[in-house]
């Protein structure tokens, strides 16, 4: 008796999409995300500056009697720092303020292709973190004359726009934990802490032994063992460090994912 | 209603709670193609939640819910809807025209852009930031977005709310332009006189229940009351004191009369004084048909 007599077969056809419409769909998310992120200041100077400023400040002018070799362990250590914001940032504080006021709602209702909502801001954290590692390459040769070959500025810029999913994957966590506006406090309380503990701020070697042990607890930590590869710093088993970052990404993406599900 | 008109969507039974609040509490419903409903009812009457479950935003804790003979949750069944919010925030930083190719991509063969410019009054607006834009311009813009996909259902949430009466005369014209073209529309509103002007079919809700379900007529010849207004020396007390008026009053110089039986009482005014003028009968709107409805709902359970 509970049965609905819908005659649905009258249009069998209805709702197919061919593939390559859809595949439009996935690009016009994602060329919207970025567009409306690029067109707000209030979004990209503080992700682009805080890092560049950060490096000039205590990685240039700081160290200048310290040599080309400081210059070229910071730029590691920024560029990572660099990453980190627009992961937790652009994902965390756009997804809890989209929950808030209803364009997630709206999303869901409309025919959005699946994961295109994520697709596109994962998109556009990717491209931020691999502009501000631009701007810290500029710096460095620029400024401090470190010599950067393009083989390890290529392999830091994909450090850093790939190892902004972690990070994109934890602030979408948050996000989904947190509404509206207290997101940013929630992410920068993981966002500081993290920089510092693992080394960001302060080398690793400087900190109490402590902290030193615990330092692989945080995927900054490992990125950082990369990037610092990648500028022909570090030492072998880059593996080990991609194996724990493709793990934490994978962990909190379904984590939020299944939260995303069940509240909305 | 038409029994053999086409089912485009509906519910069977369907429950949902939140705590220990029933916001639906058992409703059948079903949609037909080309036909418009006006969904009506108090706060917290369960009008948003028939929208979500229809919508696949919430699940049902029981019963049935069916768009397009399958879970609205089945993308390929959402390709055939528009949707148009309540509170719909749209990134401010995008232009319209950015917006509407955006909302064009998601479906399988969107109306041509202009088409849909015409159908929503926004041909002005597509080079301007969504942010720029008047509530009642971004009602506009929101219209457009929801039937730019070529919806055969088409889902409208209080669509007219900020906007001045020349846009909302507009708006109503396009809405019944597709439904004409076998669009079925819910449409939700507190504007009776839209219910009013717009629906074929008006469905009554309370406390996540049905109350009435019929055309707008039939709603209205629920309340049999007729207004008689008239300039007249005869004293209100009196009037007030024959058989079948449920009230008279002055005001302002016209007698007004409430009654079950305006034929009868306008007869025996007319006779009582012949120099009766400016004589006008009305009859219950909506507006009186819906409050009474609603009352007695109120009335019945707090009796029960």
């Amino acid at each position: 008796m509970n049965a609905i007599p819908v005659a649905a077969s009258l249009t069998p056809s209805a709702g197919r999409m061919p593939w390559r419409r859809t595949l439009g769909a996935y690009a016009a998310e994602a060329r919207s995300e970025c567009l409306r992120y690029l067109r707000s200041p209030g979004f990209m100077l503080p992700v682009m500056l805080f890092p560049s400023m950060f490096y000039l400040l205590f990685g240039i002018v700081m160290n200048h009697g310290s040599g080309a070799d400081t210059a070229r362990y910071l730029l590691a250590s920024y560029g990572v720092f660099g990453v980190m914001s627009p992961g937790l940032f652009g994902f965390g504080v756009s997804l809890a303020a989209e929950r808030e006021n209803g364009l997630l709602i709206l999303k869901r209702a409309l025919p959005m292709p699946p994961g295109a909502y994520l697709l596109g801001k994962m998109l556009m954290a990717m491209l931020a973190a691999g502009v501000v590692i631009v701007l810290l390459l500029a710096l460095a040769v620029g400024l401090a004359h470190v010599a950067v070959s393009a083989g390890q500025a290529g392999r830091l810029l994909l450090t850093g726009m790939l190892g902004v999913l972690p990070f994109c994957a934890l602030g979408m966590f948050v996000g989904t934990l947190v509404k509206g506006q207290g997101a940013p406090g929630v992410l920068n309380l993981i966002y500081l802490p993290m920089s510092f503990l693992s080394g960001l701020w302060v080398p690793l070697p400087l900190l109490p032994a402590a902290l030193q042990r615990i330092a692989p607890l945080w995927p900054s930590a490992h990125l950082q063992q990369l990037a610092l590869g990648a500028l022909g710093l570090g030492h072998a088993g880059v593996t080990s460090h991609l194996l724990v970052l493709a793990a934490y990404t994978v962990a909190f993406f379904l984590l939020a994912s299944r939260r995303l599900r069940r509240m909305g | 209603m038409n029994k053999h008109a086409t089912v485009v969507a509906g519910l069977a039974g369907a429950v949902k709670r939140y705590g220990a609040v029933t916001a639906l509490d058992g409703l059948d419903l079903m949609l037909h193609r080309g036909e418009l409903v006006a969904l009506l009812g108090p706060n917290g009457a369960g009008k948003s939640t028939t929208i979500a479950l229809l919508l696949g935003l919430v699940r049902a804790d029981a019963g049935r819910v069916e768009l397009f003979g399958v879970d609205p949750q089945d993308l390929a069944a959402r390709r055939r809807i528009g949707v148009m919010l309540q509170a719909a925030f749209l990134p401010s930083t995008l232009t319209v025209a950015e917006l509407l190719r955006l909302t064009m991509s998601y479906y399988p063969a969107p109306r041509a852009l202009e088409e849909t410019v015409s159908m929503a009054g926004v041909g002005d607006l597509l080079g301007r930031r969504y942010t720029k834009l008047s509530s009642g311009q971004q009602r506009r813009v929101q219209f457009a977005m929801a039937v730019c996909g070529r919806p055969e259902l088409l889902f409208l949430d209080e669509p007219t709310v900020g906007m001045d009466v020349d846009a909302r005369q507009k708006l109503w014209t396009s809405i019944r332009q597709l439904v004409a073209e076998g669009c079925a529309v819910v449409l939700t509103t507190h504007y009776l006189e839209e219910a009013e002007a717009l629906a074929q079919r008006v469905v009554v809700l309370a406390k996540g229940r049905m109350l009435s379900d019929g055309s707008v007529d039939a709603l209205r010849s629920r309340v049999s009351q007729a207004r008689i207004r008239c300039v007249t020396d005869l004293d209100a007390d009196a009037v007030a004191g024959w058989p079948q008026v449920a009230m008279a009053e002055r005001d302002r110089g016209y007698l007004l009369v409430r009654t079950d039986a305006a034929e009868q009482v306008v007869r025996r005014l007319l006779d009582a004084d012949p120099a009766l003028a400016e004589l006008e009968v009305l009859r219950a709107g909506l507006a009186e048909a819906f409050s009474e409805i609603t009352r007695d709902s109120t009335t019945e359970q707090e009796a029960a």
